[in-house]
């Protein structure tokens, strides 16, 4: 790219690791597990009654549709925020209570026993991944800033700002960008030449 | 000539276009000198703002030397060095007249169009969508300026493109909200955004004499050029503005506040900036209101909310109980360029200001599709871009 220095003061790099790039790992991961969400929400949210019949749980179709609830909205959660960390630590806890209802299903009497021990493997999987994300995102946060350089010489004024406050008081604002008369406050106008407040 | 074209979302190429002509005798044709990037055009680049269409040509600051003028074109000739304000003024309706400028009643060649969007028309603007006339913009080789007699700040020679052409839109823009505050010696102003605009409201609201200037953005770098422009600032990536705000000013709240954000406003991990983006995703609202919204929060009873972020469509959830119940005033508009350029050139010329502190990149034609998406992700330090075509 044929990019030039403009004439006007250079930009001064500061000194330290290079920025994180704009769409770390941690972040498309994120992404990843916000789609993943929506997606296993909608399973549930759309076949309760298959989920429960695969993992011998039969009965538990409302809570797996409320699960699904849940997941959907952290998975619009995690796409739309600029932070996803605060959701990916609530897909942690969501993990948990996944967990903690399929441990319900380990009965002897179970006769899908081999489906629900896969579900709960993939559900410690992906509560790993949820686990690696969060911290990953909490550690970028953690990060040198993401700037390279310092503005702090590129004040635009010839002076120190402390000599160029008021240096523009020459200028009239015109009548139709001031506040009305009746809006300013007292102590900015003469007190004296307004009429007297009518008593209440 | 060459020229940045619009194609869709995130996608300016730049390619070979036919060269403008006179169309009209007021016109005149502009060989471009520089031009910049507005953070405005990250809206038509992100596709938030109706009405483009495949092939138009991007920008709307502009600067160069007349190379043509139209036969009833009496106030510029051939070798006339012009910056072009954003906003194509005809001079001579009445809302020209009057100086409100970016609404002149003549220059859309659209109206009807945004008769039906805003209810009235408004000024067309170069660069940027049919709504407002679909004019080819200014990053090219060439430019055609409709109503070119009234649609130009003259410049001498003896000062850098880069000192003038601000001149165009976000220096005027930025004095524009200052000014709309009618800022007092003892009025706190807080500004949301320090992109180009907001960096150029610090400014001004430190030349119109503030007290204190509290500039509140997220990225490092527009943080220190915000301090070394004379404000305190606040990082909203790191703390609550609006509580932050209160503690600076003892709980009375900023009197002046100015919104130099806009339609994509973003924030992290409020409530109602994720509202806005499942609404905006699932086209249920056009904007995001979050500045907005806090900043009717935070101001000071009786205070001045001003506007001078570009907003495109329908917004939700606006608090207007707090801005009725607060009485606050709302100040907004696209900025009457013409109407503060005189003003704004001599304090250039004095030495006031130099808006060039603001430039961070300067490429070439060819390099500016890149640009785009460098400028919109806040790559590399990029706060303004030049383009020398």
């Amino acid at each position: 790219m044929s990019q030039t220095r403009n004439p006007t003061p250079a930009r001064t790099p500061v000194r330290g690791p290079a920025p994180r790039p704009a769409h770390s790992g941690h972040a498309r991961l994120a992404r990843g597990l916000g789609w993943f969400s929506i997606g296993l929400g909608l399973a549930e949210l759309l076949a309760p009654r298959a989920l429960c019949r695969a993992i011998g749980m039969e009965g538990r179709e409302t809570l797996v549709q409320a699960y699904g609830v849940r997941e959907v909205a952290t998975g619009i959660a995690i796409l739309a925020s600029h932070d996803p960390t605060p959701w990916i630590w609530g897909r942690v806890g969501g993990d948990a209570l996944d967990l903690a209802t399929l441990a319900t299903g380990f009965e002897h009497d179970n006769p899908r026993i081999g489906g629900l021990t896969l579900a709960t493997a993939a559900v410690v999987g992906v509560t790993v991944a949820d686990v690696v994300c969060a911290q990953g995102l909490a550690a970028d946060k953690r990060l040198p800033p993401p700037g390279r350089y310092d503005y702090a010489d590129r004040s635009g004024f010839p002076r120190p700002v402390r000599e160029m406050r008021g240096k523009a008081s020459d200028f009239a604002v015109p009548r139709d960008f001031r506040i009305p008369d009746p809006l300013r406050p007292w102590t900015t106008t003469d007190a004296a030449a307004r009429p007297a407040a009518s008593p209440a | 000539m060459k020229a940045l074209v619009w194609h869709g979302t995130a996608d300016i190429r730049c390619e070979s276009v036919p060269d403008p002509r006179i169309e009209d005798g007021r016109d005149a044709i502009i060989k471009v000198t520089a031009c910049a990037i507005c953070g405005s055009d990250l809206h038509l680049y992100d596709h938030f703002m109706p009405g483009m269409k495949s092939g138009d040509i991007m920008g709307h600051e502009a600067m160069g030397e007349v190379v043509e003028v139209g036969r009833d074109n009496a106030s510029l000739k051939v070798g006339d060095r012009v910056v072009v304000p954003f906003t194509i003024t005809c001079g001579q309706c009445d809302q020209c007249r009057r100086g409100n400028f970016s609404v002149c009643e003549r220059s859309n060649r659209n109206r009807k169009l945004a008769e039906t969007a805003f209810g009235h028309t408004t000024a067309g603007l170069f660069g940027y969508t049919h709504l407002t006339g679909g004019y080819p913009g200014g990053q090219a080789e060439y430019l055609r300026v409709p109503f070119a007699d009234a649609t130009h700040i003259k410049v001498p020679q003896g000062l850098s493109d880069e000192t003038l052409l601000f001149l165009s839109d976000i220096f005027p823009t930025g004095w524009q909200g200052a000014v709309q505050c009618d800022i007092q010696p003892e009025d706190t102003v807080a500004i949301w955004g320090c992109g180009p605009v907001g960096q150029m409201a610090i400014r001004s609201a430190i030349l119109l004499g503030a007290r204190r200037v509290i500039a509140i953005d997220r990225v490092p770098e527009r943080l220190a050029m915000a301090r070394a422009g004379g404000a305190e600032t606040i990082d909203f990536s790191q703390d609550n503005v609006v509580s932050r705000l209160n503690d600076m000013t003892d709980g009375r709240g900023p009197e002046k506040c100015i919104d130099s954000v806009g339609l994509e406003a973003h924030a992290t991990g409020s409530l109602d900036a994720m509202y806005d983006r499942v609404k905006q995703a699932m086209m249920l609202e056009t904007d995001r209101a979050h500045v907005l919204r806090e900043m009717i929060y935070v101001c000071r009873p009786a205070g001045v909310l001003s506007v001078p972020g570009v907003y495109g469509g329908l917004l939700d959830k606006i608090p207007f109980g707090a801005l009725m119940n607060k009485g606050l005033t709302l100040r907004t508009g696209q900025t009457h360029v013409n109407r503060w350029s005189a003003d704004l050139l001599r304090r250039i010329e004095e030495g006031q200001i130099d808006p060039s502190f603001v430039i961070t990149h300067t490429v070439g034609l060819e390099d500016g599709p890149a640009m785009y998406r460098t400028f919109r992700d806040k790559q590399d330090g990029c706060i303004k871009v030049v383009i020398k075509p």
